[in-house]
C-alpha cells in the first residue's frame, strides 16, 4: 500500500507542488513569524540584560508611566544622596545618571532622525557595569566624551545623519534653547549588541545635566553596583534606607523584568498580530488543500474502486489518501519551515537597513518554531485531507467497471440546511453584540463573523449560484458561445467552484471588514475634527512628545497670531477612591484654553482653576465622581495633588480625560514643557501670510508639525491608512494562496475535461477561443470569492462599526475600494488562468480525443 | 500502391473527390521500435458517397480517418480535404478548416455535458460565429427525431439519441465531409439502425459526403463502399456490398493477417 502511494505522489508532481505551495506559503509566514519574533525578543534581552546594573534607584511611580508623552519629573538627586549611597557597605559603586526624554537628532540636511518609531534616548556616560560586571555600552569607534559640548551617537545614527568623527552634530533639546549643537566624537552601541533602533545621544553628565536639569548638579536616577557577597535585594534594601522622599531603590532583576514585561506586551502585540495573518494564511491553504484532494480523489474514483474490488477495506482506501497527503504536508511543511527562515533573516536584513539592528545569531529556528510549524502544517493538512479520503473510501467497487465513474456525493440540500442554521446562530451571535450583551459587543460580532465566513464557505454551493448565473450570462453577452461555455463549466462543479473561491472569499471579507472599519474611522475623524477642532492652527509632535517651551515662545512672537493655548500631556496614577492605581492621562491647559475649545459640558464648568480638575464623563463613570467630590493623582515623583472635580464634560480630541490648570502640572513635579500649540489668527490678518509665517518658525524644530483642520485630519487619516495598507499588505499572502488554489483547481479541471477539450477543438474552437474559455472560468471563480466575500465584509465591517459607535460615530462605505477588489479580483482571475489556459490549448486534438 | 489508386479510381470515374490521400506514411518511432501506421495510402473519397473503412484493430483505420480529418498530421505525404491541402495550413488554418469543412461523429464523448441538445447541435456555427440557416436546422432536426429533445442536456437522453444529436451537430453546418468514427460501438442494435439509418438518409437527400471508420459490417452495409486497410495500406474495396460480402473480405483479411504471423512465430 505504501508503495502504492509513493507511486501516486510520484506520478503527480505537478499537481503535488501546486497544492503543496499552499501549505508551503502558510507554513512559511508561520515560522518566518515565529524566528522573527524570537529574534526580537532575544535582542531586546540582551540589551536590558547587558545594560542594566545590579540595582537602580528612581524616583517612585516612574515604572507605570509611559516615558515618552508623560514628560520628565523635577525630583532629582543630589551629589550628597549620591556620597551617602556610595559610603553604604552594600555598595561597590554608585554612578549617578541624568537621562532625558524628548531630545532629538537631526540629520547634517536638517531633517529629523528617527522621530517616528523606536525611541531616541539621551542620557551621561558613566562606566558603570552593569549586572554580569561588564560595561553597559561599548565603544564602536572614537572616544568617550569629556567635555561638554562632545556627544558619542550610534553608528547607525551617524551614519544616516551623515556624520563622521569631528563633525558638529544637530541636535534639538526638549528645555531651553532649543537648536544645539555637539562635536560627534564617538560611536557606541549596547553591551547586549546593538541599539535595536533606537537612536543613542551620549554627553558628558555636564552636559547632561545642563539639557535636562537646567544645569543643576544632581542626577535623575542612580546606578548601583554591589560588594563582593552582596546580593541585589541586600542591596537595594540597604540603599532605599538612605534614600529622600519621592525615590526608590529596585534590584537589577526587578528593573529587567519591568522591561521585558513592557518590551515583551509590545512584541506580544506585534507577534499576535502577525500570528493572526499566519493563521489565515494556513486556513487558507487548508481550503485549497480540502479541493485539491476532492479533485484527485474524483480524477482517481476508478482506481480506488479497483483496489475496493481487489479487497481493500475502507479503512485502507482512506488511509492511503491521508498518507499521500502526511507526504505532502511533510515535505511542504519542511520546505515552508526553511522558506519561513529565510523570511524572517530577509525582513531582518530590511529592518537593519532602516536602522532596527535585530541581532542575526538569534535569527534561528527554535526548537518550538520547528513544532509548531509541523504540528499546523500536518495537522491543517491531514484535517483537510480527511473529509475527501473517506469520500474516496466510499466508492463502490462497482465502480471500476463502470466507465463515467464519479464518487457519490450527498445532496447540497443538506448541506444547505446546515449552512442555514450556522447563518442563523452566527446572525444571534451578532445580534447579541448589537443589543448590549455581557463583554465586548465586538467581541459577540467577531464570533458571528467567524461563523459565518465558515459556513458560508461551506455554503458557497448554494448561495454562489446567483452569481456564477451572472458571470454566465455576461460572459455569453460578451463573448457569445466561448463565455457561455466557460460560465457553464463554473456552474458545472457548484462544490469545486464554491470551495476554490471561498479560499479568495475569505481573504476579501477580511480586507472589505477592515476598509469598512478605516473608511468610518476616517468618516468619524473628520466628524470629530469639524466638530471640535475650532483652532486656527495645532503645533504638535507627530508622537505626542513634549517639546521645549521656546518654541511657544516664538509662535506667540508671529505677527497675527492673536491666541496661542499651550497644554502639556502627562500621566497620573489615581491615589484615591475606588480604583486606585489606575493610569490617567492628564492635560495641563493654560487659561487661553477656553478662548479656543469649548467641550460639551455635563455638569460643573468646562474650565478648571486652581486645584480643580474637569473630567471627561466616562472617567468620572468609572470613578464614581461627580462635580465637588475630591480626586487625588500622584505623579511621577511621588508628588501627589488633592483636586477638586470641577466640572464634568463630553469626550473631546481637543484635552484629556482629566484637565488640570498647566500650573498645577508644575507643582505636581512635572517639568515644564508643551505637548501642544493651539492657535487662533487675527481675524484681520491674512491667513495664508500667518500659516507660512508658523511654518517658517516651526520648521527649525522639524520635530513639530504645523497642522490646519484638513492637515490634522490627514495626519490622523494618514496613520490609519498607513495601518490599513499594512493589514491588507500581510492579507495579500492570503490572496495569493487564494490564486494558487485558483491555478490549482483549473490545472485539474482541464486534466478532467481533456475530452471534451479535445472534442471542442475538433469541432472547430481555436487556441485563443480555448484560452479565453479556461480565462474566462478562471474569472467567474474569482468574481465569486470576491462578491461573496466582499458582501460579508461590508455586513461585519456596518455591525461592528454599530458595536463601536461611540468611537466611530459614522459609517464610511470604501465603495471606491471595494470597487477596485473587484478589478483587483478579475485579474487575478485571469492571471490564475494563464497556465491552465496555455496547457489547454496545447493539449493535441488528438490525444485529447483518444484518451480514457 | 499504384493498385490502390487504379481500385480507388476504377470504380466510378465521373464521381467528384470530397478527400483525398496522397501517399501518406504514419510512423511511430524509429529502428526496431518502428511502427507504420499509414504505410502509403493513396485514396480518394468520392463527393456524396457514403464510405466505410474496414480492418482489423491496428490496421491503421482510425489514424486513416484522423489525418483526412486534419485532426492528426502524417509523416509524409498529403491530404486534400475539396480543394485545399492540408499540409500547407497552420493551426489557426486547420482549426477553421475543422470547423466549416468538416463534421465529426465520435464513438462516444460526443456532446458537451453543459450543453442543451440545440446548444450542441448549434456549437460548430456558433464558434464560427455565424447565423445558422433556420430552414436547414429544422430539416436535420426533424428527420434526426429530436425536435422534443432539443432542450435536454447529454445527460437526460440516451445513447441513441445523444449521437443523433451529434450526427445532427455534424450536419448542421453544411460541412463538405463527416467523418464518423465507429459511431455505433457503444450503442445497441435498434439505436445502431436508427442511426445508420439516418446517415444514410443524409447521404442519399441531401447530398452529404461520409467517411465512417467501423469493424461492423452491418454498419458498413449501409455504406456506398467499402475500403478496406491491412497494415497500413489500403488493400481491397468493394461497391454497394451487403453484410455476407464485407463479412467474407474480413475474414479473408484476417486469415492472411494471422497467416505469417503464425510462420513467424513457428
Amino acid at each position: 500500500m505504501l508503495r502504492l502511494v509513493l507511486r501516486n505522489l510520484l506520478a503527480r508532481k505537478v499537481r503535488l507542488v501546486m497544492s503543496g505551495l499552499s501549505v508551503i506559503l502558510g507554513v512559511a509566514f508561520l515560522s518566518g513569524v515565529l524566528v522573527f519574533s524570537n529574534g526580537l525578543s532575544t535582542t531586546f534581552d540582551g540589551i536590558i540584560h547587558g545594560s542594566t546594573p545590579d540595582g537602580v534607584v528612581r524616583t517612585v511611580n516612574s515604572d507605570s508611566f509611559d516615558a515618552g508623552y508623560s514628560g520628565q519629573s523635577d525630583r532629582a538627586l543630589s551629589p550628597a544622596d549620591l556620597d551617602r549611597l556610595r559610603q553604604l557597605p552594600e555598595v561597590a559603586r554608585a554612578d549617578g545618571d541624568v537621562a532625558g526624554i524628548g531630545m532629538s537628532l537631526l540629520a547634517s540636511d536638517g531633517t529629523l532622525i528617527g522621530g517616528t518609531g523606536a525611541p531616541t534616548l539621551a542620557f551621561n556616560h558613566t562606566d558603570s557595569p552593569n549586572m554580569d560586571g561588564e560595561r553597559t555600552l561599548v565603544l564602536k569607534s572614537g572616544a568617550w566624551p569629556e567635555r561638554p559640548g562632545e556627544v558619542v551617537l550610534d553608528e547607525a545614527a551617524a551614519e544616516a545623519g551623515d556624520y563622521g568623527l569631528g563633525d558638529d552634530v544637530k541636535l534639538l533639546a526638549p528645555f531651553g534653547t532649543v537648536e544645539r549643537t555637539a562635536k560627534l566624537v564617538g560611536t557606541a552601541e549596547f553591551n547586549g549588541g546593538g541599539t535595536a533602533g533606537a537612536t543613542l545621544l551620549i554627553f558628558t553628565t555636564q552636559e547632561a545635566q545642563q539639557l535636562f536639569l537646567g544645569g543643576k548638579d544632581a542626577y535623575n536616577q542612580i546606578s548601583l553596583t554591589a560588594a563582593d557577597g552582596v546580593t541585589q535585594r541586600q542591596l537595594a534594601d540597604a540603599a532605599a534606607a538612605v534614600l529622600p522622599d519621592g525615590f526608590e531603590a529596585v534590584t537589577g532583576d526587578e528593573v529587567a523584568a519591568e522591561s521585558q514585561d513592557a518590551v515583551g506586551a509590545f512584541l506580544g502585540i506585534i507577534n499576535t498580530f502577525l500570528l493572526v495573518f499566519a493563521i489565515i494564511a494556513v486556513i487558507v491553504g487548508g481550503f485549497i488543500i480540502v479541493n485539491t484532494f476532492t479533485i484527485l480523489v474524483a480524477q482517481r474514483t476508478r482506481e480506488l474502486a479497483l483496489l475496493r474490488a481487489l479487497g481493500a477495506g475502507r479503512g485502507q482506501v482512506t488511509r492511503s489518501v491521508l498518507v499521500e497527503a502526511l507526504a505532502l504536508a511533510l515535505v511542504a511543511t519542511t520546505v515552508g519551515i526553511g522558506l519561513g527562515l529565510l523570511l524572517a533573516r530577509g525582513l531582518a536584513a530590511m529592518l537593519r537597513s532602516i536602522g532596527l539592528d535585530i541581532a542575526s545569531a538569534a535569527l534561528d529556528l527554535t526548537t518550538r518554531a520547528i513544532v509548531v510549524s509541523y504540528v499546523v502544517g500536518i495537522g491543517v493538512t491531514l484535517a483537510a485531507a480527511y473529509l475527501p479520503a473517506r469520500r474516496g473510501a466510499r466508492v463502490a467497487p462497482v465502480a471500476a467497471m463502470r466507465a463515467d465513474a464519479v464518487p457519490e456525493r450527498g445532496s447540497l440540500r443538506r448541506r444547505s440546511l446546515v449552512g442555514a442554521v450556522l447563518l442563523t446562530v452566527g446572525a444571534a451571535f451578532a445580534a447579541a453584540g448589537l443589543l448590549g450583551a455581557p463583554g465586548s459587543d465586538a467581541a459577540w460580532i467577531g464570533v458571528g463573523a467567524v461563523i459565518w465566513i465558515l459556513t458560508v464557505a461551506a455554503i458557497s454551493p448554494v448561495i454562489g449560484k446567483p452569481v456564477l448565473a451572472l458571470c454566465r450570462s455576461v460572459f455569453g453577452a460578451l463573448f457569445g458561445t466561448t463565455g457561455r461555455l466557460a460560465g457553464e463549466n463554473a456552474l458545472r462543479d457548484p462544490r469545486r467552484t464554491g470551495a476554490t473561491a471561498s479560499a479568495l472569499m475569505i481573504g476579501l471579507a477580511l480586507v472589505s471588514t477592515i476598509g469598512v472599519l478605516a473608511a468610518s474611522l476616517n468618516a468619524s475623524v473628520d466628524d470629530v475634527v469639524d466638530e471640535q477642532f475650532t483652532a486656527d492652527l495645532l503645533v504638535q509632535n507627530s508622537n505626542f512628545l513634549p517639546f521645549s517651551t521656546e518654541i511657544g515662545d516664538r509662535v506667540a512672537e508671529v505677527p497675527g497670531v492673536d491666541v496661542v493655548s499651550r497644554q502639556q500631556w502627562t500621566a497620573a496614577r489615581v491615589a484615591s477612591g475606588p480604583h486606585p492605581d489606575k493610569t490617567v492621562t492628564v492635560a495641563g491647559s493654560d487659561a487661553e484654553y477656553a478662548r479656543i475649545y469649548h467641550p460639551d459640558v455635563v455638569s460643573g464648568r468646562a474650565t478648571p482653576a486652581g486645584a480643580q480638575a474637569v473630567l471627561f464623563r466616562s472617567l468620572a463613570r468609572d470613578l464614581d465622581l461627580e462635580v465637588g467630590d475630591r480626586l487625588d493623582l500622584s505623579f511621577q515623583g511621588g508628588t501627589t495633588l488633592d483636586l477638586e472635580v470641577a466640572g464634568i464634560v463630553e469626550s473631546s480630541e481637543t484635552t484629556s480625560e482629566v484637565t488640570v490648570p498647566l500650573d498645577q502640572l508644575a507643582a505636581a513635579g512635572v517639568l515644564r514643557q508643551d505637548s501642544t500649540l493651539s492657535i487662533l489668527i487675527d481675524p484681520a490678518a491674512d491667513p495664508e501670510k500667518v500659516r507660512d509665517a508658523v511654518d517658517a518658525t516651526a520648521a527649525s524644530a522639524p520635530i513639530v508639525g504645523v497642522y490646519d483642520k484638513e492637515g490634522f485630519a490627514d495626519q490622523i487619516r494618514g496613520q490609519v491608512n498607513q495601518l490599513l495598507y499594512l493589514i491588507y499588505g500581510l492579507l495579500a499572502l492570503a490572496i495569493v494562496i487564494a490564486v494558487i488554489g485558483i491555478v490549482n483547481t483549473l490545472g485539474l479541471s482541464v486534466i478532467e475535461r481533456t475530452r471534451e477539450i479535445g472534442l471542442l477543438r475538433a469541432l472547430g474552437m481555436s487556441r485563443a477561443k480555448l484560452r479565453r474559455m479556461v480565462t474566462l472560468e478562471s474569472v467567474a471563480i474569482a468574481v465569486l470569492g470576491a462578491v461573496l466575500g466582499m458582501a460579508l465584509g461590508l455586513l461585519i465591517g456596518v455591525l461592528l462599526q454599530r458595536s463601536l459607535s461611540d468611537n466611530l460615530t459614522s459609517l464610511g462605505l470604501p465603495l471606491g475600494q471595494l470597487g477596485a477588489f473587484l478589478v483587483v479580483a478579475i485579474v487575478v482571475g485571469v492571471l490564475a488562468a494563464v497556465l491552465p489556459a496555455i496547457r489547454a490549448s496545447r493539449l493535441d486534438v488528438l490525444e485529447a480525443i483518444a484518451s480514457e | 500502391m499504384r493498385d490502390g489508386v487504379m481500385l480507388c479510381q476504377g470504380g466510378d470515374m465521373t464521381t467528384a473527390v470530397a478527400a483525398r490521400a496522397i501517399d501518406l506514411y504514419k510512423i511511430y518511432g524509429s529502428g526496431d521500435s518502428e511502427v507504420r501506421a499509414l504505410d502509403g495510402v493513396t485514396l480518394d473519397i468520392g463527393a456524396g458517397e457514403f464510405t466505410a473503412i474496414m480492418g482489423p484493430s491496428g490496421s491503421g483505420k482510425s489514424t486513416l480517418m484522423h489525418c483526412l480529418a486534419a485532426l492528426d498530421t502524417p509523416t509524409s505525404g498529403d491530404v486534400q480535404i475539396g480543394e485545399t491541402r492540408l499540409s500547407r495550413l497552420r493551426d489557426k488554418a486547420l482549426t477553421t478548416l475543422r470547423r466549416e469543412q468538416v463534421g465529426f461523429v465520435f464513438q462516444a464523448f460526443n456532446l458537451v455535458p453543459t450543453l442543451s441538445a440545440r446548444e450542441n447541435i448549434l456549437l460548430p456555427l456558433s464558434l464560427a460565429g455565424s447565423k445558422p440557416d433556420q430552414a436547414w436546422f429544422d430539416t436535420v432536426v426533424d428527420s434526426v427525431g429530436l425536435r422534443d429533445r432539443l432542450g435536454h442536456r447529454p445527460s437526460q437522453m440516451s445513447g441513441g439519441q445523444q449521437q443523433r444529436v451529434a450526427c445532427a451537430r455534424a450536419l448542421v453546418s453544411k460541412p463538405s465531409i463527416v467523418f464518423a468514427d465507429e459511431p455505433t460501438g457503444n450503442l445497441d442494435s435498434t439505436s445502431s439502425a436508427e442511426v445508420l439509418a439516418f446517415l444514410r438518409r443524409s447521404v442519399d437527400e441531401f447530398g452529404q459526403t461520409i467517411v465512417m471508420v467501423t469493424h461492423d459490417a452491418v454498419a458498413a452495409s449501409y455504406c456506398d463502399r467499402v475500403v478496406f486497410l491491412a497494415d497500413g495500406r489500403v488493400v481491397d474495396e468493394i461497391r454497394d456490398p451487403d453484410r455476407d460480402q464485407i463479412l467474407a473480405h474480413m475474414t479473408a483479411l484476417q486469415t492472411a493477417a494471422a497467416a505469417p504471423r503464425e510462420e513467424r512465430t513457428a
